[in-house]
């Protein structure tokens, strides 16, 4: 009996937790399909259609607005940084915690610390640079810029799935024909492949919800991405185009949050050994 | 018939030798002027106590330390400064390394695959070295599926496939559990008397290395302290760290003054009789039991020195010594008995130096 009991307390504590988190999710997906007139009536109950769906918000997004451009931006701009990230955070945490002793391994932290630094205070610095490189208003820009926060943060997290992979693997590696790159390749990089999916999809992320940089550097609204576009392009004046907002978040939100409860794992072993290494 | 073969393709067995090896870290001497040679084919164990140097000299020859200074000679060719890959070194490392994203055929392959040996070739290597090593049943599993004693196995079978000039042992029965520990042990004689492949084989434990090597090399403080055969170090250690580290409970070390020390195995510290040749015996002790211990088939016997030595002054000196029978000594704590050493089975050091010296002139009497 006491069992019986325990175990429904549990399942109802799942369910209202269950709720909990997803409610806003549920009510921006509830709301791109409302009407406006049901929307903005105080009587009506948010959670139901009274009036029936309308798929007008939608259509408005993708054919009124240039949110398609953003989302071609902003997945062109992830693709880059993920890919620059990868390129240069693999092999330097590598090298972190293998080649160079002691200083390589405790220099990891200090590595960190770059990520710390606000980008509120690097902007403007920043952005003399990127008009000396003469991509102010360009796409390219953020493709350049973004990697400061990304490249740092992902050898940090990357720097700990490299010291849990043992050393002698790759000396056995060594031993048995295999030059210094090989064995990463063939035997530390598989160990350290989750890591690296982890790192991707950070780095993705980081990408999508920077919007301080992507606000100042660009301007135009063609070469704008969806953190800086959508807020500025569906909120004129007063007026938010709610369903229209909703869905923008969502159709972004969504799938990034699926990564993330796939690799969750991953992430907070990342975190874990690259803290207590 | 694939014996042959594996000769073959090995051509002469190697020699391994080092020439004032040095090793330092900073401001450690980790290894601090090795010279050692072996023979053809040999089982040279490495011994020492950890920190003592033995894993730094085994990191060498495998090529993953350079030396600060000396010479690394396998045959007479000198290796050093040529990298891992192209030096026909395999090692067993302690915790075996197998790669644990492969499974345990691919484990094995894995260096006939990096060193671009022929399919048909890798084929007819693997069948041979699962063969020996009967591991044949394990080949589709993940290292994370085998026991320690299997990953033992592949771990060898990995190391064995390529025909290598020399093998490397760190430690490899360390991480086993003790019921097959001696089982494993003899295992790995019978491969090498199977393979005739020199091997250096490091460990701290001495069982192994007396009860498996041809030759153990003591090796303290980054030095070798005594190399020789298991039964020399034993009967004969050449210092007084290889008569304290060789043998348990190790020699009884009696300070006869003058600087002299004398070092009797627990097992030549005898019950005196009366009917000793005075001319045979090198010392006599009187001494008070304090305790015994049973060991399956032999005594312990602890027991305080009362006199036959001179007095020193501080906590009268301990004896330990061995009494081979199952049955109880008819003994008991509190006693007195005099114990005799032979003169045949005292060894003398120096206590400054530690080294080996003869007998003083005024003992025999």
């Amino acid at each position: 009996m006491r069992r019986q009991a325990r175990k429904t307390g549990f399942y109802t504590a799942v369910v209202l937790l269950v709720l909990f988190s997803i409610l806003p999710i549920a009510y921006a997906v509830l709301t791109i399909f409302k009407k406006e007139s049901e929307l903005f009536d105080p009587g009506s109950n948010p959670f139901l259609y009274e009036q029936g769906a309308t798929l007008k918000h939608l259509v408005f997004l993708f054919t009124g607005t240039p949110f398609p451009t953003f989302l071609w931006n902003s997945l062109v701009i992830g693709v880059f940084v993920v890919a620059i990230t990868v390129v240069l955070a693999v092999p330097a945490a590598y090298a972190l915690a293998r080649l160079t002793g002691r200083w390589g391994e405790s220099s990891g932290m200090a590595i960190f610390l770059v990520y710390l630094i606000p980008p509120t205070l690097l902007f403007i610095p920043l952005f003399r640079i990127v008009v000396w490189l003469g991509l102010a208003n360009s796409i390219w820009s953020l493709v350049v810029v973004l990697p400061t926060i990304t490249v740092p943060f992902c050898t940090w997290l990357l720097l700990g799935f490299f010291r849990s992979v043992p050393r002698e693997l790759d000396e056995a590696a060594l031993l048995d024909g295999c030059s210094r790159f090989t064995a990463f390749r063939k035997v530390v990089l598989p160990q350290a492949l989750p890591g690296i999916g982890a790192c991707m999809v950070f780095a993705f992320s980081l990408s999508l919800s920077n919007y301080i940089y992507s606000v100042t550097f660009i301007s135009e609204s063609a070469s704008r991405n969806l953190s800086a576009g959508v807020p500025t392009e569906l909120i004129r004046g007063d007026v938010y185009f709610w369903p229209s907002l909703m869905a923008a978040t969502a159709i972004v939100a969504i799938p990034l949050g699926l990564a993330y409860g796939l690799l969750f794992d991953y992430l907070v072993r990342g975190f874990q050994s690259a803290e207590t290494g | 018939m694939i014996h042959d073969c594996i000769n073959g393709a090995n051509g002469d067995m190697a020699v391994l030798e080092t020439r004032g090896l040095k090793k330092h870290f900073g401001r450690i001497r980790a290894v601090d002027g090795i010279d050692l040679t072996s023979t053809d084919g040999e089982l040279l164990a490495i011994l020492g106590p950890s920190g003592s140097g033995k894993s730094t000299l085994m990191r060498m020859v495998a090529g993953l330390e350079e030396p600060s200074a000396g010479d690394i000679l396998v045959d007479g060719r000198s290796i050093v400064g040529i990298p891992p890959k192209r030096r026909n070194v395999a090692m067993v490392f302690q915790s075996f390394a197998l790669y644990p994203h492969m499974s345990v055929l691919e484990n094995i392959r894995f260096p006939l695959v990096a060193r671009r040996v022929p399919a048909a070739e890798q084929r007819e290597k693997i069948d041979w070295v699962t063969g020996i090593l009967d591991i044949g049943d394990l080949l589709e599993r993940r290292p994370t599926r085998l026991s320690g004693g299997q990953m033992q196995r592949v771990a060898l079978a990995r190391a064995l496939v390529r025909d290598p000039e020399l093998f490397v042992f760190d430690e490899p029965l360390s991480s086993l559990d003790a019921q097959i520990r001696s089982q494993a042990r003899g295992e790995l004689r019978e491969l090498h008397d199977r393979t005739q492949i020199t091997t250096l084989y490091v460990t701290h434990d001495q069982l192994e290395a007396l009860g498996l090597a041809d030759r153990v090399a003591v090796v303290h403080n980054g030095c070798i302290q005594q190399l020789g055969t298991p039964r020399t170090l034993y009967e004969d250690p050449g210092n007084l760290f290889v008569a304290g580290f060789i043998g348990d409970p190790p020699m009884n070390r009696l300070d006869l003054g003058d600087n002299v020390i004398l070092g009797v195995r627990p097992e030549h510290l005898l019950l005196e009789h009366g009917e000793e040749d005075p001319g045979e015996v090198a010392l006599r002790l009187e001494v008070e039991l304090e305790h015994l211990e049973f060991l399956g088939a032999e005594w312990l016997i602890y027991a305080a020195v009362c006199a036959g030595v001179p007095e020193t002054g501080r906590r009268r000196p301990r004896v330990i010594a061995r009494l081979r029978q199952a049955e109880p000594p008819s003994m008991e704590t509190g006693q007195r008995r005099t114990l005799v050493v032979r003169r045949a089975n005292a060894r003398y050091f120096d206590a400054e130096s530690g080294e080996r010296r003869s007998a003083p002139s005024g003992v025999a009497a």
